[in-house]
């Protein structure tokens, strides 16, 4: 196995140039590295000036995430050895404006969260001295693999629909918004749909699946997606057999 | 809000008509697209025209051709938004699929209708 | 409801790239979604072709004739023999994602995706059977 290893790392600087360039840099290759292993090397050791975001280095806060050989990757659990011997191409996340070098900019994607209300909605809030809700294995089920998003946008990467028209509200926050319509403690369901049922929202989906092949935690988005249109298609045909108060 | 959106009932239109797209026009178009005509079957036409002329065939072909076309206008729709990026002929696009598909839906209908 | 990307005012220029119209040829997996959506144009043109059939048999005899003669033309042959794959490739991919869209319960537990697959092939099968002895046995 080589020593080192080839990356080709994109740079951004706004305040001296107008598009982004390649810079190439030398990284030893050892077998436990990760590509953000090599990154940290480059900015400790070659040029300090190298800008990215990182911080657990284990996968779950969801702050690495670059595109590494035009896929969306988490680069503390891509590894080096799986690329030799490289070159290795590391590209800020796709579909996001670069604010300098790796660092993209996100609060798109902030707003979004935010915006589908992603919180237990009650008609009435049981008072304290009730007690807690409680629910079952089951009843955790059904959501539990929705609610493992770690909010690191690698789906958003891989999104044709979201590179086309940035207004989508994309896979993470569906994904998130049916998180809570399917806990049994919610009572939000018609809310949230009220909200995501237009363009920009599920219909703006067309199933090409590359979300979930993105996600590092196995969260589904695209069967969230869809089944959240199986959902609507439903109450929108029940509106018209019961009446309106019906949700 | 868009409360009344027809979304969800061209999605169900979509979702149906491809399921039948995909269980039945494959031996549709294997059987009378290459078999007959490469003369690897043969079917007669008086028994073709007596398969035609029985009541279910005549609903069973009215169902499946509303809906697959239904179904492509629909795909086709989104496709022409995705893959040339031109969602500022929104409505020009909606109305070109859509309502093919409804011209096909209606000569569909009326040609299994007023079979003798 | 969804509002354009907010701008932080005073930023540095941030780099905006534009998706090019030939996003679907940079990977293989966005081509095939592509090649997916298109087969939607081949189920448009199977109803043509079926509701031109049916015209000619309706006609009479000869004017079936006339169709089949038409439809033996090798340009036709060719146009359905490329319909068939990609119908076929829609009913596969089709039943790849079904069991995405819908989760299906017994004893609380999630049945296996192939549970949901397996008779979806199943059912295409036996219906194709049917099809099949339907128009073939005469």
């Amino acid at each position: 196995m080589a020593d080192t290893i080839t990356l080709h790392v994109a740079r951004y600087r706004p305040e001296a140039e107008t598009e982004p360039t390649f810079q190439e840099f030398q990284a030893p290759c050892r077998k436990e590295w990760v590509v953000l292993d090599a990154l940290n090397y480059i900015k400790d050791k070659v040029d300090g000036t190298l800008s990215f975001r990182w911080s657990c280095r284990m996968g779950i806060c969801g702050s690495c995430g670059m595109t590494v050989n035009g896929e969306p990757k988490l680069t503390c659990a891509t590894f080096l050895t799986d690329y030799a011997p490289g070159p290795i191409r590391v590209e800020p996340l796709r579909n996001f404006p670069v604010v300098r070098d790796l660092v993209i900019e996100m609060s798109d994607f902030m707003r979004k969260l935010v915006q589908v209300k992603p919180w237990i909605i009650r008609a009435e809030e049981k008072s304290l001295s009730e007690g807690e809700y409680l629910q079952t294995p089951e009843e955790l089920d059904e959501y539990k693999q929705f609610s493992m998003c770690i909010n690191c946008m690698l789906c958003y990467s891989a999104c044709p629909v979201y590179s086309l028209d940035p207004h989508f509200v994309g896979p993470a926050a569906i994904a998130l918004a049916q998180r809570y319509n399917m806990d049994s403690r919610d009572e939000g369901a018609g809310e949230r749909m009220d909200l995501l049922s237009d363009h920009t929202g599920i219909w703006g989906c067309t199933f090409v699946g590359e979300c979930t092949k993105a996600c590092p935690k196995s969260v589904d988005p695209a069967a969230a997606i869809q089944r959240y249109k199986l959902k609507t298609a439903m109450e929108w045909f029940k509106s018209f057999i019961m009446p309106r108060g019906a949700r | 809000m868009a409360k009344k959106s027809l979304e969800p009932f061209l999605w169900t239109l979509f979702s149906a008509g491809g399921v039948l797209a995909a269980l039945l026009i494959p031996i549709h178009l294997l059987l009378f697209g290459v078999a007959v005509p490469l003369g690897w079957a043969n079917p007669s036409y008086e028994h073709l025209f007596a398969v035609l002329r029985h009541p279910v065939t005549r609903i069973y072909l009215v169902l499946l051709c509303t809906l697959a076309l239904f179904h492509g206008a629909h795909r086709f729709r989104y496709t022409l938004y995705d893959g040339l990026q031109i969602k500022h002929l929104n409505e020009v696009i909606n109305v070109l699929s859509y309502g093919g598909a409804i011209v096909g839906s209606v000569l569909a209908v009326y040609l299994l209708w007023q079979i003798p | 409801m969804s509002q354009a990307p907010i701008y932080t005012e005073y930023h540095p220029r941030w780099y905006r790239r534009r998706t090019s119209t030939y996003w679907w040829l940079r990977r293989p997996s966005y081509l095939a979604f592509i090649l997916r959506e298109l087969s939607s144009l081949f189920v448009v043109w199977f109803v043509v072709f079926t509701l031109l059939q049916i015209y000619a048999l309706i006609q009479g005899a000869e004017s079936y004739q006339r169709f089949l003669d038409w439809s033996k033309n090798p340009v036709v042959v060719i146009v359905n023999v490329i319909a068939l794959f990609f119908v076929i490739f829609h009913s596969i991919t089709w039943f790849q994602l079904a069991p995405q869209a819908m989760v299906v319960r017994m004893h609380g537990k999630r049945v296996p995706a192939a549970w949901i697959a397996g008779p979806n092939y199943a059912a295409w099968f036996l219906a194709s059977v049917l099809v099949a002895w339907i128009v073939l046995s005469g």
